[in-house]
């Protein structure tokens, strides 16, 4: 100790140093071509090869692409055309870009699908970016009712009355409240069943021959193509986190008989093939409900698509309550929240936000997943694609559709990406 | 026992005990309350009452049942025997009981336990709004003044997890005190904390002593239970061993198990 004591002198910095530059070897390109490509002879030959395959992808795609003919109307014409060449024959693309967008949809009616998409992202807007006014998440509410219609056309009065069935339910709720808590839930949720079985049907017909207002009727079985990826994984998306988020609070409840329903719920749906449930929605389903139902098979995807979808993120919210610390629950029972309160401010804000990469993953395998719907006779765009290649004028034509199918796919799920991304980013904020 | 300065709390300020005052009006009756975690009985035949006004200190070796104890009082934990009445509100399976007692209790956790998603000012207007229904305007103003008590206004907009720990519990403090509550409950409410911030939170809670806060304090800060406690608990095994007034209980002590105690945290 008094050794070192001994040979430390006393030193106080009187002229501040001027900053300088570090060495040309240790900055700039040199330094980060230096420390990620040519460190050592191992990455030296990867940096290598590398370059190589990219030259050699790049020397195969870029004529493919470069060489594209679009003006042709068929494989044998852009053949002549190309004349040997290897090229893209993009000509189908635009001969039928059309079909692979919306199937045997009306064309003169193209405008409905094409304003019920731009309504959507208005619809979104409040939903995702919460700097938006409050209010205008009653406008999100009413999209589904406006899409309905514009799609579907037919009668206004069917989408109006069954808005009207959750108008009766909060009217039920409002005037029961002052009486019984329980009695007013109960309401709540039992008027509107009633009204949609007992008079929604009626009210209905009743109006449309007073007023006959609302637009062309265009069947299930036209709908095809992107139109019908966009349909069932748009409302598959939608409808499955509430119900996801319900069976994971389910599999966590005290009550013993909920928690064993949610798990063989949970576990079962999770154990099953997408197909299957597909293949037992259109078939199945017919034996179960009554007959003289048609049930439109549509509705029918989107709610197997939905249950299969709900399992998943079940598991992924499960995960994210699980992660929080049990301080949050006591701090929220402490302050006298009741559970629902609990749970909607405190604790699935929180688990939701942990949750979000694995829901968002759930969410882009969904709407992947909705291609599988060819398999049992709905025109997707890998249906759309096979009927194409039927035609004679374009019998053997591969690559372009799939690669204009993927494009569409990718720069939806990338949006989705992008947009998880950003939302976790702005969420980091005040978290430990 | 003689040989041991007696303990001291960490303050500049002087203690007005003056305000102190205890009532005879009951707060919290135990009666032969017993609690068990599975076959672990760690609860033994608890009677105790608490009086309005009354600052009571509880301590006693880890795992003797201090939090469990505090925490049957606003039904976090359950009991499976006897009675606990809080407010002239049995604790028992109705749901509305349990309810009522929780927005009367406060409780301040050793973790603070805020919500790291909202504001310290929505952590503190939360349960008003919510729980108390108080119009939002009015709900910030009962924060502000409260956060104004615990002397840290200026950090209303931030997130939890951009204050200090001493910040933190006060504000937890703060948070509990926006729903008004008749008592308050403190589970070791300076154990993860740094001797500065000890302080902080210590003048805090001498300052709601003075203010006729009933409370139960968990805590090892034995000058705190000298100076401001009026009644000293001591657990051992889940049961209630010893209780004194505090010059009492520090000079001393009765049974054995309280004098080693008292040896092993005095130290020597
Ligand atoms: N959820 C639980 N399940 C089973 N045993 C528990 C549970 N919580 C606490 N215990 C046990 O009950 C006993 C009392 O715990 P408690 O937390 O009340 O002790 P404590 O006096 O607060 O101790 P400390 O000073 O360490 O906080 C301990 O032996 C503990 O292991
Ligand atoms: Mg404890």
């Amino acid at each position: 100790m008094s050794d070192t004591h001994a040979r430390t002198t006393a030193f106080v910095r009187d002229t501040m140093l001027p900053e300088a530059p570090a060495p040309i070897a240790q900055r700039g390109a040199v330094k980060w071509l230096r420390e990620n490509l040519f460190s050592g002879w191992m990455n030296t030959a990867l940096t290598l090869a590398s370059l190589y395959v990219i030259w050699w992808l790049l020397a195969h795609i870029t004529p493919w692409f470069g060489n594209a003919v679009w003006n042709a109307n068929s494989l044998a014409e852009c053949r002549a055309i190309l004349d040997g060449r290897s090229g893209a024959c993009l000509g189908v693309i635009r001969d039928r870009w059309h079909q692979l967008l919306f199937g045997f949809y009306p064309p003169q009616h193209y405008w409905r699908p094409v304003l019920a998409l731009v309504l959507l992202f208005g619809a979104l807007a409040p939903m995702l970016f919460s700097n938006l006014p409050r209010r205008l998440l009653w406008l999100s509410a009413l999209y589904p009712f406006v899409a309905y219609h514009l799609l579907w056309g037919g009668s206004i009065w069917i989408p109006v009355v069954a808005a009207a069935g959750f108008g009766v339910g909060a009217l039920a709720w409002r005037l029961i409240t002052p009486y019984t808590a329980l009695g007013a839930i109960l309401a709540a949720l039992v008027t509107p069943i009633l009204w949609w079985v007992l008079a929604a049907g009626a009210v209905a017909g009743a109006l449309t021959s007073v007023a006959p207002l609302g637009l062309e009727f265009v069947r299930s079985d036209r709908f095809g193509g992107f139109l019908i990826s966009l349909v069932i994984g748009i409302s598959g998306i939608s409808l499955s986190l509430p119900l996801g988020v319900l069976l994971a609070l389910g599999r966590k409840s005290d009550m013993l008989l909920l928690r064993s329903v949610c798990i063989i719920f949970i576990e079962f749906i999770r154990g099953v093939p997408l197909i299957t449930l597909l293949f037992t929605a259109s078939l199945l389903l017919n034996y179960f409900l009554p007959p003289g139902t048609s049930f439109d098979l549509i509705l029918r995807v989107i709610i197997m698509v939905t249950i299969f979808a709900a399992a998943y993120i079940a598991e992924v919210v499960r995960g994210g309550l699980a992660a929080l610390p049990r301080g949050q629950y006591e701090a929220a029972d402490s302050l006298g929240l009741d559970y629902w309160r609990s749970m909607r401010l405190i604790i699935l804000p929180q688990a939701l936000k942990i949750s979000i990469p694995g829901i968002v993953n759930t969410f882009i395998g969904l709407f992947k997943d909705t291609t599988l719907v060819v398999f049992i006779g709905l025109l997707d765009p890998i249906g759309l694609s096979n009927a194409i290649r039927a035609d004679t004028s374009w019998n053997g034509i591969y690559w372009e559709l799939f690669i204009f199918i993927g494009a569409l796919f990718f720069v939806f799920c990338f949006g989705i990406s992008r947009y998880s991304m950003y939302l976790e980013r702005k969420l980091s904020r005040g978290h430990r | 026992m003689t040989d041991t300065a007696l303990p001291e709390v960490a303050t500049d300020r002087r203690i007005d005990a003056s305000r102190m005052k205890v009532t005879d009006e009951v707060a919290v009756q135990i009666s032969r309350m017993n609690k068990w975690y599975g076959a672990f009985h760690v609860l033994r035949d608890i009677d105790m009452t608490v009086y309005r006004g009354e600052r009571i200190v509880i301590c006693g070796p880890s795992g003797s049942g201090k939090s469990t104890l505090i925490r049957c009082i606003n039904a976090l934990e359950e009991h499976q025997a006897g009675q606990i009445i809080v407010d002239g509100t049995e604790l028992n399976e109705d749901l509305k009981n349990v309810d009522k007692v929780r927005s009367e209790v406060g409780m301040v956790f050793q973790h603070f336990n805020l919500f790291p998603h909202l504001t310290i000012l929505e952590n503190c207007t939360l349960a008003p709004i919510w729980v108390r229904r108080t119009p939002r305007r009015e709900a910030e103003e009962i924060a502000m003044h409260f956060l104004e008590k615990v002397k840290i206004p200026e950090q209303a907009n931030k997130y939890p997890g951009q204050l200090s720990g001493g910040q933190q519990q006060r504000v937890a403090i703060a948070r509990s005190l926006c729903m008004r509550p008749r008592i308050m409950l403190f589970d070791e409410p300076t154990s993860a904390l740094d001797p500065e911030m000890i302080k902080e939170v210590l003048d805090t809670m001498i300052s709601l002593a003075e203010d006729g806060m009933t409370m139960l304090v968990v805590t090892h800060e034995m000058g705190f239970a000298r100076q401001v406690a009026n009644r000293v608990i001591f657990m051992d095994q889940g049961q209630i061993v010893e209780q004194n007034e505090p010059e009492e209980f520090f000079l001393h002590p009765r049974s054995d198990r309280t004098k080693l105690f008292l040896s092993q945290i005095l130290g020597h």
